[in-house]
């Protein structure tokens, strides 16, 4: 179990980095983007836009 | 070459390159300071643990529907790049230190020195552990990056040859130098692979919840020139003085 516990850690750590707010950014630019496509609303600007905004965000953390 | 193509193997160059000068400045340490046999067997250890991933999970990717992949490998790259992104605006702004490898092999060396001599199976285990570790998770992020890079295209011989050009180089300018690369402008190449990976990786990941792009292949430079953009005002914004005082 230790080490499937290891295992695990390891992928996450290596996956997500230090910055566990830029996966959470990416999942939900995804999510609202994938919503939008669903309802055949032109969605190629949302991920950007939205990626461009969190970086400006972010940008007050260290 | 489609700009597709020029792409993958300009990202999967760069990329690999960062990822292998930060290995290279590791063993450099490890072999100047303690010897060079253990060092070398810990990396070529390594070396062979990875052609073992590569060769199981090389042929099990292509088994995944091209968007599912798509899906998949684009996000993995947009945290990447956008990870690396974030630093590299940071560091050029200079709100964060520059990543420095004469520093870096300087502590490195430093660490070596310290550690008393542990011979396991005619090997000084802590430059056999330590290669093996710093050239493992290095070459990890080198056969992740060249094999989703790959096969997201539906080509990873092209990949392939991006890094081992990549590889090629670095062993070169190692074996020559003998001394940690910090000629490499690191910094900038991070900057320049994480626009890369964001760009990438937000086009393959649009693309596999279902996006259809403008101008299809060509949304790529649009998307580039529009990160880079982005990049570009957000160090100047945080050189300003008035976004010291904010922060």
């Amino acid at each position: 179990m230790k080490y499937i516990i290891a295992f695990g850690a390891f992928w996450i750590d290596f996956i997500v980095g230090d910055d566990w707010r830029i996966a959470v950014a990416v999942v939900v630019g995804l999510a609202v983007t994938a919503v939008l496509v669903w309802t055949g609303i032109p969605a190629w600007w949302v991920l950007p836009v939205g990626i461009a905004g969190y970086l400006a965000v972010s940008m007050t953390r260290k | 070459m489609t700009t597709s193509q020029i792409f993958l193997v300009t990202s999967t160059f760069l990329a690999c390159a960062v990822e292998m000068v930060e290995a290279l400045t590791i063993v450099l340490a490890t072999g100047i300071t303690r010897g060079w046999r253990s060092a070398l067997i810990g990396t070529l250890a390594a070396l062979a643990t990875l052609a073992v991933i590569v060769a199981i999970l090389g042929p099990a990717i292509a088994l995944v529907p091209i968007h599912a992949m798509q899906l998949v490998v684009g996000t993995l790259m947009l945290i990447f790049g956008l990870q690396w992104l974030r630093k590299a605006i940071l560091r050029a702004s200079g709100r964060k230190a520059m990543h420095d490898e004469d520093a870096i092999f300087a502590a490195e060396q430093a660490e070596a020195r310290k550690h008393g001599r542990d011979e396991r199976a005619g090997l000084d285990w802590y430059s056999f552990t330590i290669c093996f570790k710093g050239v493992f998770l290095e070459g990890l992020e080198v056969a992740f990056i060249t094999i989703t890079f790959g096969a997201a295209q539906q080509n990873v011989g092209l990949a392939a040859w991006g890094a081992t050009a990549a590889l090629i180089i670095v062993l070169l300018a190692g074996v020559l130098l003998h001394r940690p690369l910090s000629r490499v402008p690191e910094n900038t190449l991070k900057y320049v692979v994480g626009l890369l990976l964001t760009s990438f990786g937000t086009f393959w990941a649009a693309e596999g919840v279902g996006v259809e792009w403008p101008g299809t292949d060509l949304a790529l430079l649009g998307l580039l020139g529009f990160y880079a953009i982005v990049a570009f005002v957000l160090v100047r914004q945080l050189r300003a003085p008035q976004a010291v005082r904010v922060a």
